[in-house]
């Protein structure tokens, strides 16, 4: 039982480090992208290497010992009665403070360098709020308000590119986590938190929050998306941009600005300026609805509107009762929001 | 074979059947400590199985992406009433139970210093556990009537104040745990004093056995560690009904204090919750090796450093909350640092087993079971100590796996294995072998089967409290292959609950002594007598039944 | 076969449960207490309107001299009833209820006073909050020890506490460690805080 148990482990973490490639690269926190997530990844093979090494020593030991000195059949004689050892009592108790001494080290180096990095001022700074189930998504310095996804630009060697984020929370806590670039940061109403990413890769990046918030955190996906310095200068000058006016949805339009939508959501260049729910100004610009709950497209957004709780059950975006016609006219306004 | 002198000539079935509805009214009104505690461990585990079932609609949930098997709001109650039935309704009463019953046996008393306080906490603890699960009839919440608390077995803020946990559920939570935590308390109290102020004659402090100086190390922890979750609770009630500003990050109160306060109770109390498994692991150990223990003062020196290094670690749960790095370092050290008792106890229950004569009965089974997971559960505990590590791996199914692996894999393992190894004693019937057999294997593929795999979800980005996730994030097998394993815990406990039925109903005589062991509880009928021994015991070293069935070689000789 | 050898013919005394038991109990309070005081302590400053302390708050002296001389009259009954003068003792019980209800009068009139001219509740601020709660968990204690100490006094006066003055120590210890708290309540609330 003992031994084939133990290599079943030795198999397992082996089999971790070498798959680990070959795993699903999505969310796999030893494919690193960035430099947060690569400075963590690389502390985490010294500490399982070290943590390997304890189990197979340890494991190997209780193993032998087991088979060893097993009850053989009709032996019913007391084995010799040992007490204690003091010699090897102070070993065992100097060797783990070593190790650990080493391990603490190791991880002060990596807790400082993420933690202390200062801010330089020609960073990208983004503001991070959540909501429940949404996180908005704002650039000061550009003057750009999204929702729920983080458009960043790559950093390469020959132009590195870091950008600094500023987590905070409307109502409960919750937890920023891209996994591939970099450790998670809670964002806890009344206590701001900073974190910061350089990706390295162009791409799409997906996330969670991870910190539990209520009814609809497990839809509470993230996106961050990395893209080249050009792409992302032309995403910024289309976000910057008031919403498109045009005159042929003028009915949609007019449809959308006198329900209660407004309470809720802003577009910029019209009268609805709401903050509880997403900025709906450049809707369509963005890969999914709902926080990565469906892909975006005309269709779920009709669906959507009609009925958000059969996409979003417990959203607190409230079905708005609109007639199909109503349907039909705010989705095409909406649609028109790139 | 020595003749033991504490043994009484009358057994207890000379005495008359009482009637049905007189026996209950004996346990009822009891304020013996041996029915106390079999009430507690009985309780306990029925509210395990409850709680199992739990999970299990969970695991069937995630068993698939996008699982339509149970909406949202039912999800997040299945988790945070399983969460917190197995902590406060499940592992601190099996905490007590198992003090109350065995610690006036092993240190020659006949009951707890205060037996009327014993019964308050075993019924506050029933109060607590009906208030818990009546919240699914009487609670009420988001989703209208009838619903249990879903804020997790944690209870964040400002999640639960009444901004965003309307309706009573909450407070269901607050108050079900606010009154076990009392009835815990009081058997901690009781636990103290009866160690301190009545052990047996010539039994020192040094000479106790182990499992009662975990108990007594245990019962300190709970002393220190109720207050914070007590104040927590009561700071958070007053915010939700007199509107109190604790928690209320609207009016500058913190988010973060309630963490704080809630690891400082949740950090000591897995301990709380282990150490009674490692005070079973003391006992079995040494006599299914038929040595003793290896190193008894460097286990004693470990538990007490474990129980104070323990109230310093708290926020390790709190690594991603954005605390400075200054921080963030003290809690690595003091986290990593807490690991090298638990090392020490690991290698010295080894040390025991080495050049042992070792018997695989049950109860040792379960034992090995809990030294191999306790150790992996140690060693995920220092990947998650490692800060930045910590980063990615916290709030994900990494830490699920790591908890579940020490919870389940060390303290469940650990008091199965006391229960198969003490059950003669409190019952006089042998547990069938084969049966128990059976059940330790089931429950050893069935684990594995669930929580292995969990751990690589965590790693691959599957945060916790999810009631679903999509496909193309690679936890589809993983999550799959969880779900199968229930299949076999559940048989596990199945066969154990049909070992302990068909046993109580015809199972062998057990007589006093079944494993040849050496503290004082064997010393006595089984089950004992009310009165416990017919003679308080006189005792000279820490194993009294070893110099008395080796006169020529007693313990006192060498220590 | 061989009976226990008796091992040695010195005693074997083992501290008494009474005590050990009220001094775990104080030891659990003392750590609940003290959550209290660290959530006071750092919400220090923290209010964002409302009153603050400096300017409602005013030292407590004469509620203060009233508990702590409670504490020496308890301690007076306890030394009369261990010398079996009932008496006397029933004298020292009534004057601790008396003082320790002057307290607690002291307290409601203060708190009366906060409510209705200063506008403080517990609800108003961060000030509100934790000082209604410390001083509130401090209260429910004295009214907890006050009525113990009436019960002590009913049992006095129909003959059942001769011989109880080890259960009476026990009581009196608890009554200690509520004026130990307010000493404690004391400095925090109305000296730093302030």
């Amino acid at each position: 039982m003992s031994s084939s148990f133990r290599l079943t482990i030795l198999g397992c973490i082996t089999a971790l480090a070498i798959s680990a490639q070959e795993m699903h690269s999505v969310g796999n926190i030893f494919q690193p992208q960035a430099t947060p997530a690569e400075s963590v990844y690389h502390l985490s093979l010294l500490v399982l290497a070290v943590c390997a090494a304890i189990f197979i020593v340890v494991a190997g030991l209780l193993t032998y010992t087991l088979i060893r000195f097993r009850r053989r059949c009709g032996d019913h004689k007391e084995p010799a009665q040992v007490y204690g050892s003091d010699r090897i009592e102070i070993a065992w108790t100097v060797i783990p403070i070593l190790i650990v001494f080493v391990l603490t080290m190791a991880t002060a180096r990596i807790v400082s360098a993420t933690l202390d990095k200062p801010i330089s001022p020609d960073a990208l700074k983004v503001t991070v709020v959540g909501h429940q189930w949404w996180w908005e998504v704002r650039y000061p310095a550009l003057n750009i308000v999204t929702a729920n996804e983080v458009h960043v630009p790559v950093s390469t060697t020959a132009k590195p590119a870091v950008t600094f984020l500023n987590l905070q929370s409307a109502d409960v806590a919750h937890s920023f986590w891209i996994p591939q670039l970099a450790g998670k940061t809670d964002l806890i109403p009344g206590h701001p938190n900073k974190m910061w990413i350089d990706p390295k890769q162009q791409g799409t990046f997906l996330g969670n929050c991870a910190e539990y918030c209520g009814t609809q955190h497990a839809n509470m996906q993230l996106r961050v998306v990395v893209q080249s310095q050009a792409e992302f200068a032309k995403w910024t000058a289309s976000q910057q941009q008031s919403a498109n006016a045009n005159a042929g949805i003028k009915n949609g339009r007019t449809e959308f600005l006198s329900l209660s939508c407004v309470n809720c959501h802003t577009v910029s260049g019209t009268g609805a300026a709401g903050t509880f729910g997403p900025d709906l100004s450049h809707l369509m610009s963005r890969d999914t609805l709902a926080s990565g709950v469906v892909p975006n497209s005309a269709e779920n957004l009709r669906a959507w509107l009609k009925d958000p709780d059969a996409i979003k059950p417990g959203s607190l975006m409230p079905n708005m009762q609109l007639t199909p016609e109503q349907l039909d006219e705010v989705v095409t306004y909406l649609s028109s929001l790139k | 074979m020595a003749s033991i002198p504490y043994i009484p000539e009358v057994s207890a079935e000379d005495a008359k059947a009482p009637s049905l509805p007189s026996k209950l009214h004996e346990w009822i009104v009891t304020v013996d400590h041996k029915r106390l505690g079999v009430m507690y461990i009985t309780t306990s585990l029925l509210l395990f199985a409850v709680a199992g079932i739990l999970a299990s609609l969970m695991r069937i949930q995630l068993a698939f992406p996008n699982g339509k098997f149970l909406p949202p709001e039912v999800f997040n109650r299945l988790f945070t009433v399983h969460g917190t039935t197995m902590v406060f309704l499940v592992g601190m009463p099996f905490f007590a139970g198992l003090a109350n019953y065995l610690v006036p046996l092993m240190i020659g008393a006949r009951d707890m210093a205060f037996p009327r306080l014993n019964a308050f906490g075993y019924w506050m603890f029933v109060f607590g556990a009906i208030l818990l699960y009546f919240s699914y009839i009487g609670g009420e919440g988001l989703a209208g009537h009838g619903t249990a608390p879903d804020v997790g077995w944690f209870a964040y803020s400002p999640l639960t104040e009444r901004a965003f946990s309307r309706g009573t559920s909450t407070d269901y939570w607050i108050l079900s745990i606010f009154l076990s935590g009392i009835g815990t308390t009081a058997s901690a109290i009781n636990v103290i004093t009866t160690i301190v102020s009545m052990r047996c004659k010539g039994m020192t402090l040094g000479r106790m056995p182990l499992f009662v100086w975990l108990m007594l190390v245990v019962s300190g922890m709970v002393l220190m560690a109720m207050p914070p979750l007590t104040a927590a609770q009561a700071m958070l009630l007053l915010d939700r009904y007199l509107g109190a500003h604790f928690f209320d990050t609207q009016a500058g109160g913190s988010a973060l204090l309630w963490q704080h306060f809630f690891w400082l109770f949740g950090h000591p109390e897995v301990y709380i919750l282990v150490i009674p498994g490692f005070a079973c692991v003391s006992e079995i150990i040494p006599v299914f090796s038929r040595k003793p223990m290896f190193g008894r003062a460097a286990m004693i020196g470990a538990i007490l450093a474990i129980g104070m290094v323990s109230v310093s670690v708290w926020a390790h749960h709190m690594f991603a909350v954005g605390m400075s790095s200054t921080s963030n370092t003290f809690f690595v050290a003091a986290t990593m640092l807490v690991g090298v008792p638990t090392g020490i106890k690991i290698f010295n229950w080894i040390a025991t087993l080495y050049g042992g004569k070792i018997r695989f009965d049950t109860p040792m089974l379960f034992c090995i079971g809990f030294l191999f997971q306790f150790l992996i559960a140690g060693l995920t505990g220092i990947m998650l100590a490692a800060a930045p590590f910590n980063w990615q791996l916290t709030d994900s199914y990494f830490v699920v796996a790591h908890f579940h692996y020490t919870l389940i894999g060390g303290m469940l393992f650990a008091l199965f294995g006391g229960v198969y190894y003490w059950f003669p004693k409190a019952t006089g019937r042998m547990l069938s072998e084969t049966l128990g057999k059976w059940s330790f294997w089931l429950l050893v593929i069935g684990f594995h089967m669930t929580f292995d795999p969990l751990h690589f979800a965590g790693l691959l980005g599957m945060p916790r409290r999810i009631y679903t996730y999509p496909p193309g994030r690679g936890w589809e097998g993983l999550n799959l292959l969880a779900s199968i394993g229930v299949i076999f815990q559940a048989a596990a406990v199945a066969f154990m609950a049909w070992n302990i039925i068909r046993t109580l109903r015809n199972g062998k005589a057990a007589g006093n002594d079944p494993w040849d062991a050496w503290t004082l509880e064997w010393a006595t009928a089984s089950p004992p007598p009310e009165y416990n021994f017919a003679v308080l015991p006189e005792v000279r070293s820490s194993r009294p039944l070893w110099d008395l069935k080796h006169p020529e070689d007693p313990d006192w000789k060498y220590e | 076969m061989t009976s226990i050898v008796p091992i040695q013919e010195t005693k074997w005394r083992l501290p008494d449960r009474g005590r050990v038991g009220v001094s775990c109990l104080i030891a659990t309070e003392f750590a609940l207490f003290t959550i209290f005081v660290v959530a006071y302590v750092f919400y220090t400053g923290k209010s964002l309107t409302g009153p603050t302390p400096d300017r409602v708050l005013h030292l407590p002296i004469w509620p203060t001299i009233c508990l702590l001389s409670s504490s020496l009259t308890a301690e007076l009954a306890a030394k009369a009833l261990a010398g079996y003068r009932i008496s006397t003792f029933k004298l020292w019980v009534a004057a601790t209820i008396l003082l320790g209800c002057e307290f607690l009068r002291q307290t409601a009139l203060e708190w009366h006073h906060l409510i209705t001219f200063d506008h403080l509740t517990i609800s108003t601020n961060l000030f509100g909050t934790t000082y209604y709660a410390l001083v509130g968990l401090h209260a429910s204690h004295v009214v907890l020890g006050l009525t113990l100490l009436l019960l002590t006094l009913v049992l006095s006066l129909r003959g059942s506490m001769s011989g109880q003055e080890r259960r009476f120590q026990f009581l009196s210890w608890y009554w200690h460690f509520v004026d130990a708290v307010w000493v404690v309540v004391f400095i925090v609330v109305y000296v730093i805080g302030r």
